[in-house]
């Protein structure tokens, strides 16, 4: 089969690699009918996630149909159109059976190496690095999705893969971003990263009852599709201070809750404070680029929540823990538990409270795959979301 | 989890001897290489190109020597280097007192004190020997727990059925009960070789713990308890594991650990970890990168994440497959 891998540092190849196959009486093979470039593929791309190796097949956003399926996996048939959720999970479990799906105890064969880096191990990941199990992506025409009597959640609308590919990842993270904040009436939160997962932020933080949102970025076309598409007021940070300007929307108070939907490959509109942290993240001194976290953290009023839903990878520095301490801020993370979220979001979309197919500006072939990485990583021509067709 | 070396934290005395031994080559080799001139003549030695190439040579030896001894915490490898190079020494200063020597006393007194420095060299790297890495004084000693989700007597009873271990235990390739308190081991061992051993229960307290060892005449004699608690709440049962490999008096406790994974508390984790996979789903968990499931070999050996080809494949063992 054709599938997208990981060749080294800025450099994928789409290749013939061999077919997947059942390797346990849990999984399923699904013949990809859509699969997605994530923002945070592209931190493997640029080499930022420790544990990558060359032939990698990369990617965890995908959905198809069931073309084989394991003795054990008794609630899916062959021919089932099913989205696969990006963390791999067993369902039986302490975490799993306390629906915190992406912290699963036994779906990362490779913990270990997790354990080396992160004191413990969360979950496997479909096709991101070896310390997250090294399991082959769904960047390809066909995956293996081991745990499948658990984690796929079967279509049984005629909905296009458009609307409901993202519930294999950023739909529910943007909507896990805006549930950590315990949203009440009148809320005003702000959003930093105008990317696919902070426009769903944006969306779901309306959909969960703020009265405001606030997006931050400094792409134009990007802050438009949130001020447009999901009903955001913009901060473009190159052009105005944000902090200044999130007071003057709060007449002092600081957003209720900030969500971090940047991550580690974060942006200073000050040049050199940029220049600091990205010497120290090339020299390994930090691994991730916190800026978005910070200014956050700054921002948010006193006892608000900080949510993080940008992927970070590893250690970061200057790290404002003396505000979050004094100010009795509450700071939430996650890899996205989808397994969660699959129904109720499927329903939103079902009734049309949402039509997560508005962040699609791109859709290529998956032998295109190698372009599509580009001009997603150049935020060339638009680029907000690529969608691939095997 | 945790190993037990004598004495947890602090130095063996061979281990400071070591210590001292590699400063006392980084500070030998710095000058032999930067003033080669003044140590000839400090040691007595004639001062010309020959003798001062020698000098770096012998300089850089002590260097990487200083270095090697420092970077691990049982440089028994590099303090035999210590003891080669001291022979070489030896027969260098030998050959300068026949020939090239321009202050007998000082040569004498530099020979003397290479004499003292070889014993000591000796003395350490048989005590290094004697007691190898993360050993106790007679074998390795690894520790490690987990939390299984599983009510107390399945993980006891899983455990107690010997012929489950293979399942979760890597090194292992069969257990075979032999009479009532009995059981015959098979494990494999580095380059394709097999280690076989009798073992027997000790203590069994059904739902708490089982405590097993290898009978005499073991090659590798062992002993190993497994503790069963509740866990608090409803979160199923806290698994102990308490094991000890002892090595008969010529095989070295380092070699035991070979046999059993060069990281033994690794391996043991990663055991655990597949017992709690294997009663928890039903299955040891396989990726593409780790195809034969969790094992501490495959960690830093990974596949690429991709699928497996037919002949691998066919290596993969299924659910059931650790019974060839």
């Amino acid at each position: 089969m054709r599938a997208t891998c990981w060749e080294g540092k800025n450099n994928v190849q789409v290749e013939n690699v061999p077919d997947p196959k059942i390797l346990n009486s849990r999984d399923a093979i699904v013949r990809i009918s859509s699969t997605a470039i994530c923002g945070s593929d592209l931190h493997l791309l640029q080499g930022y996630i420790p544990t990558m190796k060359r032939g990698d097949i990369l990617g965890h956003e995908f959905m198809g149909e069931v073309v084989e399926k394991g003795s054990e996996v008794r609630n899916l048939a062959v021919g089932d159109r099913v989205v696969v959720p990006f963390p791999i999970a067993c369902g039986n479990c302490n975490a799993c059976l306390a629906g915190l799906y992406s912290v699963c105890e036994n779906s990362n064969p490779n913990a270990g190496l997790a354990e080396a880096l992160m004191g413990r191990s969360p979950a496997g990941i479909f096709g991101y690095s070896h310390m997250l199990g090294g399991y082959a992506g769904g960047q390809a025409e066909y995956a293996r999705v081991p745990f499948a009597d658990v984690g796929p959640i079967k279509v049984e609308n005629d909905l296009p893969d458009e609307q409901v590919l993202f519930l294999s990842d950023i739909l529910p993270t943007g909507y896990m971003g805006a549930d950590l904040c315990d949203i009440q009436p009148g809320d005003v939160i702000a959003v930093w990263g105008a990317g696919p997962v902070g426009q769903f932020a944006i969306a779901s933080a309306f959909l969960l009852g703020a009265e405001r949102v606030i997006a931050i970025d400094r792409f134009p076309y990007r802050l438009e599709m949130a001020r447009d598409k999901a009903g955001a007021e913009t901060i473009n940070y190159e052009e105005q201070d944000v902090i200044e300007a999130l007071n003057e929307i709060t007449a002092g108070r600081g957003p209720d809750a900030c969500i971090d939907a940047v991550g580690m490959e974060g942006h200073h509109s000050h040049g050199p404070v940029h220049a600091y942290d990205r010497v120290k993240q090339a020299a390994r001194l930090e691994t991730d680029r916190p800026h978005a976290l910070r200014q956050a953290i700054r921002a948010c009023r006193n006892g608000g929540t900080i949510s993080v839903i940008g992927a970070y990878g590893g250690f970061i520095d200057k790290f404002p823990m003396g505000s979050v301490m004094n100010r009795s801020l509450t700071i939430k993370a996650g890899q996205c538990h989808v397994q969660r979220y699959l129904r109720p979001l499927m329903e939103r979309i079902e009734n049309g409270e949402i039509d997560p197919s508005f962040v699609i500006t791109h859709t290529m072939k998956l032998d295109d795959a190698p372009q599509g990485y580009d001009t997603f990583k150049n935020k060339e021509d638009g680029c907000v979301k690529v969608v691939l067709k095997p | 989890m945790s190993t037990q070396p004598n004495g947890a934290g602090a130095l063996a005395p061979e281990q400071k001897l070591a210590r001292f031994l590699g400063v006392f080559s980084l500070s030998l080799g710095a000058p032999q290489i930067a003033a080669p001139g003044r140590v000839n003549r400090l040691i007595g030695v004639r001062d010309d190109r020959g003798s001062r190439r020698w000098q770096r040579i012998v300089g850089i030896r002590e260097i990487a020597a200083g270095a090697g001894i420092l970077s691990k915490e049982r440089p028994v490898e590099w303090v035999w280097s210590r003891v080669a190079g001291d022979m070489k020494d030896l027969a260098l200063l030998g050959s300068a007192m026949l020939g090239k020597a321009e202050d007998r006393k000082r040569l004498a007194a530099a020979t003397g004190a290479v004499v003292g420095i070889t014993v000591a060299d000796i003395l350490d790297a048989v005590a290094l020997s004697r007691a190898p890495g993360r050993a106790t004084p007679n074998g390795v000693r690894v520790k490690a727990a987990i939390t299984v989700r599983r009510p107390r007597e399945d993980v006891y009873r899983f455990w107690h059925t010997f012929e489950n271990l293979p399942q979760f235990m890597d090194h292992l390739e069969s257990v075979e009960p032999r009479g009532e308190r009995g059981s015959f081991w098979r494990a494999k061992a580095p380059a394709g070789m097999k280690v076989e051993w009798e073992a027997e229960l000790v203590d069994d307290r059904p739902g708490e713990l089982i405590s097993w060892r290898s009978r005499s005449g073991a090659t590798v004699r062992s002993t190993g308890t497994v503790r069963f608690s509740d866990a608090p709440r409803d979160r199923g049962t806290e698994v102990r594991v308490d094991m000890e490999y002892q090595a008969p008096g010529g095989l070295l406790a380092a070699t035991v650990a070979k046999l059993f994974g060069e990281e033994p508390e690794q391996q043991i984790t990663d055991d655990l970890r597949r017992l709690k996979q294997v009663m928890e789903t039903g299955m040891v968990v396989r990726s593409e990168g780790s195809p034969e499931g969790t094992s501490t070999r495959r960690l830093l050996r990974q596949r690429s994440a991709q699928p497996l080809t037919g002949d691998n494949g066919k290596r993969v063992p299924t659910l059931e497959g650790r019974t060839s």
